[in-house]
């Protein structure tokens, strides 16, 4: 019989899960351990984990892990890759940490073109906190603290940070998908294994936004999360490449 | 090394790239600007890392990183920049990291001015950032005690796993004078705790999230216990003047320095007074107070500020009769040695009554 796939090496076994019901986190978990043994790049990773809902990734993922301050994920992982470049580095955050109390750093690491890569996962909502308005809740959306939805006026509107860094020239790669499908889930791996390889190739930022389900705070079923994802948020943050300069980099390193 | 002229803030990015220091994150500010400076010119050549940060929170979140990965990290601020690092320093306190934070203080509060103070001492002593921590905290008062004490803070605070903080003010950070550097560190104190990928071996994590209250309560407890064996191992000051001294002024920085000439001028009147010079801040060396506090008749603490240390003073004397007054000048005064004088001479008076 052919063995067509297997546990992850570096996804623990045995693990009860703290995350909600239809959440996303743990379908991108799943992914970045699967690409971390494809690429052969686990046992010299370092994890950077953000405060919020995946605060706690080292139960599930079995690589070196630090956790951060809100919002400082990317400037630990500069500390990190600077300091041992030899080292894979992954500054794993949600909207909020990234696109709110984290803008500058997410900014100026992506800018300084530092060689690692960002795994962004977009629900459009504080997770942990309970369910508050995020830069990236979309208009007219109900949050605890939007009670009657999202408004331009009052709230200002979403922020698309990852549009913003793709324009950087020290981004290499930047990609939006959705973990709401199973055809979103395998671009979801493919744009992984990229930003991945371009780390290892040493090209510089590298950055996935996953717009990913909280059925909890959304107050759906996971069925209803995953539809509204796709008939509703990716109206906002269309999935796709948003940029790819890797070609142009690996000339420019020659 | 030969005897060099040298600045306070080149002196302490120096003896840092001596100690090993591999990387250095940090935001201009004044008066620190010439050691980012320093390590912009020199530390990338030594084979290290300069960042210029988009702001001091990313700096010490920088350090946070390189000091996970088990390299010497430090950064530098003046008083309103060492403010937003107190987030980043709870957590290296937390994650139990070691890294070395230069504050040369200036007069504030708030922006202030630019001029030397003293007035961060309770922010540096007393955790400064949130949670039950504490800072080992380093004043050197001369430019040759910089450069000694930059090698010291990087071995306390590997030794500690702790962060720990150097502070002066503008003039011990502008002032040029004769320094005489230590040798370079070769040899770097193994850290089998860093995360460096996890090999072949298990996966390791830092963290400082710590859900189980009676697990956190442990970490605190734990944390103490280190501050406590710091305390009891670490402590340091200068006596100057203290064998027959009758009356004792207790000034530390930039203050000790002016007060040693003041010393001099009340002797010559006759005074029988010494300094006492706390060379650690925290931890406060409360014992050698404690100890001559019985032949002393007064105490007498000097700060460029409205009265910080006094309390430390008066806590460590709480159980004894002695009287403790304070003289201070806050927002960026540098009192001259004639005025010190004029006040030892004023209290002595007092005091004696």
């Amino acid at each position: 019989m052919k063995l067509i796939n297997q546990w992850p090496q570096y996804y623990k076994k045995n693990v009860v899960t703290h995350y909600c019901p239809g959440c996303g986190h743990g379908v991108v978990h799943r992914i970045i351990a699967e690409v971390l043994e494809e690429l052969d790049v686990g046992k010299r990773s370092l994890l950077v984990c953000p405060a919020g809902c995946a605060v706690l990734a080292y139960h599930y993922l079995d690589i070196d892990v630090i956790e951060s301050a809100h919002g400082r994920g990317t400037a630990i992982a500069t500390g990190v890759s600077r300091a041992n470049p030899d080292l894979f580095v992954i500054s794993y955050q949600g909207d909020g940490d990234l696109s709110a109390i984290g803008t500058a750093e997410t900014i100026h690491s992506a800018n300084r073109g530092e060689n690692i890569t960002v795994i962004f996962i977009n629900n459009a909502v504080y997770g942990m906190t309970g369910g508050q308005m995020a830069p990236t809740t979309i208009l007219d959306q109900g949050t605890t603290t939007t009670p009657l939805g999202r408004n331009s006026t009052l709230d200002g509107y979403p922020l698309h940070i990852t549009d913003v860094v793709a324009a950087f020239p020290g981004v290499a790669y930047a990609e939006r998908v959705t973990v709401a499908t199973p055809g979103g889930i395998r671009k979801t791996k493919k744009a992984i294994t990229n930003a991945f390889q371009t780390q290892i190739e040493g090209l510089g930022y590298s950055i996935v936004e996953v717009l990913s389900p909280c059925p909890t705070n959304w107050k759906m079923t996971p069925l209803q999360a995953c539809r509204w994802i796709t008939e509703e948020m990716s109206k906002e943050y269309q999935p796709g490449l948003l940029t790819d300069k890797r070609e142009e980099k690996r000339k420019q390193k020659g | 090394m030969n005897k060099v002229f040298m600045s306070g803030n080149h002196t302490i990015a120096e003896a840092a790239i001596r100690a090993g220091c591999k990387c250095y994150f940090g935001y201009p500010i004044t008066p620190q600007n010439e050691l980012g400076e320093y390590m912009a010119a020199n530390l990338r050549q030594a084979g290290g890392t300069f960042i210029q940060s988009e702001s001091e929170i990313a700096a010490i979140n920088m350090v946070v990183g390189a000091a996970a990965s088990g390299v010497r990290a430090m950064t530098s601020s003046s008083s309103p920049g060492i403010s937003l690092k107190q987030e980043g320093i709870s957590f290296l306190s937390g994650f139990e990291l070691p890294a070395v934070i230069v504050n040369m203080m200036r007069g504030g509060p708030g922006m202030g001015n630019i001029a030397p103070a003293q007035g961060d001492y309770y922010q540096s002593t007393r955790g400064g950032g949130h949670g039950d921590y504490r800072t080992p905290v380093l004043a050197p008062a001369s430019v040759q005690e910089l450069a000694d004490l930059t090698m010291v803070a990087f071995d306390l605070a590997d030794r500690y796993r702790t962060p720990v903080m150097l502070i002066g003010d503008g003039m011990m950070g502008q002032m040029k004078e004769p320094v005489v550097f230590p040798e370079l560190v070769k040899q770097l104190p193994e850290k089998k705790w860093a995360l460096k990928g996890r090999g072949e071996g298990p996966s390791r994590y830092l963290a400082s999230l710590i859900l189980d209250g009676l697990e956190n309560e442990r970490h605190n407890w734990k944390l103490v216990r280190k501050y406590q064996e710091i305390a009891d191992c670490e402590t340091r000051y200068e006596l100057y003047m203290m064998e027959d001294a009758e009356y004792a002024v207790v000034a530390y920085g930039t203050t000790a320095r002016i007060i040693k000439g003041a010393i001099k001028r009340a002797r010559r009147e006759g005074i029988p007074v010494g300094l006492i010079r706390p060379i650690t801040l925290f931890p406060f060396p409360e014992k050698v107070l404690q100890e001559i506090a019985h032949r002393i008749k007064g105490f007498l603490v000097f700060e460029m500020s409205t009265g910080q240390m006094v309390d430390d003073v008066r806590l460590a004397l709480a159980d004894y009769q002695v009287k403790v007054e304070f003289h201070g000048r806050p927002g960026g005064i540098i009192p001259t040695p004639l005025e010190f004088s004029r006040v030892i001479n004023r209290h002595y008076r007092r005091m004696k009554k």
